[in-house]
């Protein structure tokens, strides 16, 4: 197995979560409790990777992020590189990505927290990020779960947006999916095997680690 | 507890909620006043308008909200004050318990400004109030329908609110129990001078609290006054319903509450 390529899909799995979570948890917010009419818009934009072939929120990042736009033109004075085909470039597309599988569950956690009880807490809390902190983050916890474990998962298992927007470059973008792709094309199949075995060993035990603690929760829930 | 001479609360609203109109404008005088109407009436809506809590049916069109000379709503000039800033009471029909914190960690939530030490001991000063200081340390899970309320009341006072909002919240509570609540609670209200708006179905406790009574009907104020005036309708009624059974000799062999009068 590609040790380097193991080791950056880790490390893109990581920031790319972090950041995640920090936007799905204020957008989740606005999501379940807001009241804007611009409220189903928004759900669709998040939505919208679940549906988009990768290869499209992939070519359109490589248009904006690159020379041809003068936003692409613009971070490339900020950060001293062009974007596309860097690691930031990645953690942007990751970030786009996988943004349902972070602000959904978050936004449902949200939701299902008993009204009353959020009610109470506004009417006793100095502020709403009281509110946010000491009752609705603690109660959502296993939705928090779901989130991070979806969103680094499926962060790992990504594979049109990173080949389009970081190009497969071995020790920048080349991520463990990209690997594999790459060891088939050059018929080293036990590699690829070898590879495989252990992304699906990985997706497989994190998946049922979060069934069993959302299946012991419920258990607790209803004694 | 007497009546201030000058109202505490001015209180005008029109909001629409889905069939209902609410068209409210009354004032607070009383200390203890009771809000009383049939279901579906808007006494909860009231109650949550003063609160400030939002509704999902709809919001105030037109209305002001002036408590102690302070406007905490008034629609037209687009002043709406945020719950916690009112410094409003509220206990609702069902508890509203945090699950996760204990019943100590609960009735100290309100607390600003407050060390977790002394945070801990006014929480059990508040629960000690309603006999439900040995359920410090339980969740809110593990404790009956009678005690969640107690717990939910001590945490609505521990913050000494400038007003309470009671709806409803001893619906199943046994009737000494209620008293006993009730007893201490307008006691302690009475020390610190604090208004509070008690919906309530009962006519007896109306009575017993000799509070002045908002009687709501269809969203709007029907009738304002002391229990015995505005309620004497009722209070006859439910004379007949106690005199009835007895009467015929089949159910009731004891005295009714009014039976002495």
């Amino acid at each position: 197995m590609d040790r380097q390529a193991l080791l950056l899909t880790l490390e893109l799995a990581a920031v790319t979560t972090l950041i995640l979570i920090l936007i799905a948890i204020p957008l989740g917010y606005w999501l379940a409790y807001g009241r804007s009419r611009l409220r189903p818009l928004v759900e669709a934009v998040v939505a919208l990777p679940l549906v988009l072939p990768p290869t499209v929120l992939g070519f359109y990042l490589l248009v904006v992020l690159g020379p041809r736009t003068a936003f692409g033109r613009g971070l490339t004075a900020l950060f001293g590189h062009p974007l596309a085909f860097s690691f930031s470039g990645l953690v942007i597309g990751s970030v786009l990505y996988s943004l349902p599988f972070a602000v959904q569950p978050i936004a449902a956690g949200f939701g299902s927290v008993d009204e009353e009880i959020r009610e109470a807490a506004l009417l006793l809390s100095p502020s709403p990020a009281v509110v946010l902190s000491r009752v609705l983050l603690p109660l959502i916890r296993s939705s928090l779960l779901t989130a991070v474990v979806l969103a680094f998962t499926h962060t790992v298992g990504e594979f049109g947006v990173v080949l389009m927007i970081g190009g497969g470059i071995p020790g920048v973008t080349e991520t463990l999916s990209i690997s594999i792709y790459d060891q088939v094309q050059n018929f080293n199949y036990a590699e690829a095997n070898h590879t495989a075995l252990v992304l699906l060993s990985f997706s497989f035990v994190t998946l049922v680690l979060v069934y069993w603690r959302r299946a012991s929760g419920r258990t607790e829930a209803a004694e | 507890m007497t009546s201030p001479l000058s109202p505490y609360m001015r209180i005008g609203a029109e909001q629409r909620l889905g069939s209902l109109r609410l068209d409210v404008s009354c004032e607070l005088t009383d200390p203890w006043t009771v809000l009383f109407g049939p279901s579906g009436a808007g006494k909860s809506s009231l109650l949550r308008l003063i609160a400030g809590l939002p509704s999902h049916l709809g919001q105030p069109a037109a209305g002001q909200l002036i408590f102690r000379g302070q406007t905490l709503m008034d629609v037209g000039r687009g002043i709406w004050t945020p719950p916690a800033e009112r410094g409003i009471g509220f206990v609702m029909q069902r508890p509203a318990l945090f699950p996760h914190m204990d019943v100590a960690g609960n009735v100290g939530f309100g607390l600003r400004g407050v060390s977790g030490a002394d945070r801990r001991r006014r929480a059990l000063e508040m629960l000690s109030l309603f006999s439900a200081e040995p359920l410090a340390r339980r969740k809110p899970k593990s404790l009956s329908g009678g005690e969640r309320q107690r717990v939910a009341l001590a945490r609505a006072l521990a913050p000494e609110p400038r007003m309470l909002l009671l709806d409803e919240p001893f619906t199943g509570l046994d009737a000494a129990l209620k008293q006993s609540i009730l007893a201490n609670l307008i006691a302690w209200l009475g020390e610190r001078q604090i208004p509070a708006l008690y919906v309530s179905h009962d006519v007896v406790e109306a009575f017993e609290t000799g509070a002045d009574v908002i009687v709501l009907r269809d969203g709007a104020v029907e009738a304002q006054g002391p229990a015995r005036m505005v309620l004497a309708e009722e209070r006859e009624r439910l004379l007949r319903r106690l005199d009835g059974p007895r009467a015929d000799g089949r159910r009731w062999s004891g005295a009714g509450p009014f039976s002495e009068e």
